[in-house]
């Protein structure tokens, strides 16, 4: 049933947190995302739902002690912003390695370096083409509204458990600093030690009984053949999410000559682009990957048979424009518009860098 | 009916709670609402803005690049913020400490002499509602009892006692606002 508020992005985080009966948040504050723990601390979720809610003392200690709690088959979160994703690298290598399943938000502001606080989306790479060290993915979900921040939270974890990897939601300060309204989910409680047994029983380290062999939770394996093995596991399992769990949404590309592709905050200021398009009578419209990991490459294929040009619209010097080339293999122009380094591209110069491009074909 | 709209001036004027307020009322009358604040490293005496869209449909990018309406309260802000007026819209500001007043022929100008009233009704805080009184007065996007509802709704149970101080002073600002002319 849910019920409707008025919140921003980052309480609906944490929100959505405590009702999808998360077991611990583990975090380190930093802007545009410290409303997540502050709201937590608000909240006070250890009084309700046992929730564990714990200020570490750094992102690298956040992030290991998220491979504490996944490895005892527990829900666990972190949420941190470009400079505290890039400290926690290691440690999301170590959890994609040892295949532990956790959720971690990137509200990403402007870098390189500490940059600025203002809005980006300059972590696209570092999100989907690893990031950290060893051939990995994480599943990464791009939420556009305040509603979705409340569904990806309940989603991530679903995708986490069903294929034991970490779930990363990208977004950035527009979504997380707007309020819009929301339904919110309604109060799910924590697993028993039963349910966690059942979900998770056949590998989380949940205390050993006599009849079965020991758990080992762990990313290392000296012997490389056997390294490879696992590696062979893992890229199997990475190919069966890029077949079920592609997620995108259209906008008025039925008849549209041409396309932006753009995700997350861009995708909405790309909405009003199209809208103000398709008042000049220009035949525009807007694919939006909802996981940018794994990307809508099929549908993008499918679609380059049909427009005449596609223009990716990211608030970055281009990343996500590669994914949209390779999908597209050359068969129609594509390119690229973007502000960077924190400002937010307005939906009028949007329209007029779709414009440009319809003129000049690339 | 779309109503895109910037609130705009010092950061302790009550610049982001006003537009709180007004989405509220909207989200009180079904409507669709977003409320964007320019975030960062504002404080009291810096600038602060925040874009308010309501609407009757779903509302696509919360960021816009000009107005139906600027509410605008400090001269930074009229700078910043006078150009990105839609043709025959509205601009509404208070005349305290502006120093260059709006020029534009093409929109609707009118002033809210705010900081004076409030002052005058003993309580500088309902300086916001005031302003905000004054705009619904133009542009009556959201009905009174259902901002009544909206501060019900944002404001602490402990800070019940104030919605009627704020209500009345709504209701002056829908009196006291008027046409500019140079």
């Amino acid at each position: 049933m849910g019920e409707l508020k008025l919140m921003k992005g980052n309480e609906v985080i944490a929100e959505a947190a405590i009702r999808c009966g998360c077991d611990g948040y583990f975090g380190y504050p930093i802007t545009p995302q410290s409303e997540i723990m502050e709201t937590l601390m608000l909240e006070k979720p250890w009084e309700t739902t046992g929730m564990v809610v714990l200020q570490a003392e750094s992102e690298v200690a956040s992030i290991n002690m998220l491979y504490g709690g996944a490895s005892c088959g527990k829900k666990v979160m972190t949420s941190s912003s470009s400079p505290g994703i890039s400290l926690m690298l290691e440690g999301i290598s170590y959890l994609a390695g040892a295949e532990l399943p956790c959720l971690i938000v990137n509200v990403v502001r402007g870098g390189p370096g500490l940059g600025t606080i203002q809005p980006s989306q300059a972590d696209y790479f570092q999100t989907t083409k690893g990031g950290g060290h060893g051939d990995y993915q994480v599943i990464a979900l791009a939420p556009a509204s305040v509603q979705e921040m409340n569904d990806f939270v309940g989603l991530g974890f679903d995708l986490a458990f069903k294929y034991r990897i970490p779930s990363l939601i990208l977004t950035d300060g527009v979504i997380g600093q707007m309020m819009e309204k929301v339904i919110v989910a309604d109060h799910k409680p924590r697993w028993t030690d039963a349910e966690i047994q059942k979900i998770s029983g056949t590998w989380a380290t949940t205390g050993k009984t006599k009849n079965r062999e020991r758990h080992v939770v762990t990313s290392l394996n000296l012997e490389s053949e056997k390294q490879e093995i696992h590696n062979h596991h893992l890229q199997a399992k990475y190919r069966e999410i890029e077949v079920n769990e592609v997620r995108f949404e259209e906008f008025q590309t039925k008849d549209a000559e041409y396309l932006f592709v753009a995700y997350g905050s861009s995708a909405r200021i790309c909405q009003k682009s199209v809208e103000l398009a398709r008042a000049k009578g220009i035949k525009v419209g807007l694919l939006r990957p909802i996981t940018v990991w794994p990307y809508p490459t099929v549908r993008i294929a499918e679609l380059a048979t049909k427009v005449k040009g596609m223009l990716a619209v990211e608030m970055s010097a281009g990343q996500m424009v590669y994914d949209v080339r390779l999908a597209v293999n050359g068969k129609i122009p594509v390119s690229h518009f973007g502000r960077y380094g924190g400002v937010i591209p307005s939906p009028g110069e949007v329209l007029e860098a779709m414009e440009k491009f319809i003129k000049g074909g690339k | 009916m779309t109503e895109e709209i910037i609130i705009a001036g010092f950061g302790g004027q009550g610049v982001l709670s006003m537009g709180k307020i007004l989405a509220y009322s909207g989200v009180m009358q079904n409507q669709e609402v977003t409320w964007m604040p320019s975030y960062g490293p504002e404080m009291r005496g810096g600038t602060a803005n925040v874009t308010v869209i309501v609407s009757d449909e779903r509302i696509s990018s919360p960021i816009v690049h000009e107005y139906d309406t600027a509410i605008i309260l400090n001269q930074q802000s009229m700078d910043k913020f006078e150009k990105t007026v839609k043709p025959g819209g509205i601009l509404l500001f208070d005349p305290n400490g502006i120093t260059h007043p709006p020029k534009r022929t093409d929109i609707k100008i009118y002033a809210i002499e705010g900081v004076e009233e409030a002052t005058r009704m003993g309580n500088p805080k309902t300086f916001n509602m005031i302003v905000l009184g004054a705009y619904l007065k133009l542009k009556p996007v959201v009905k009174t009892e259902n901002v009544e509802k909206g501060l019900r709704k944002s404001l602490p149970e402990r800070h019940h006692k104030l919605i009627p101080m704020n209500i009345d002073a709504i209701k002056l600002g829908m009196e006291k606002v008027k046409e500019f002319s140079m």
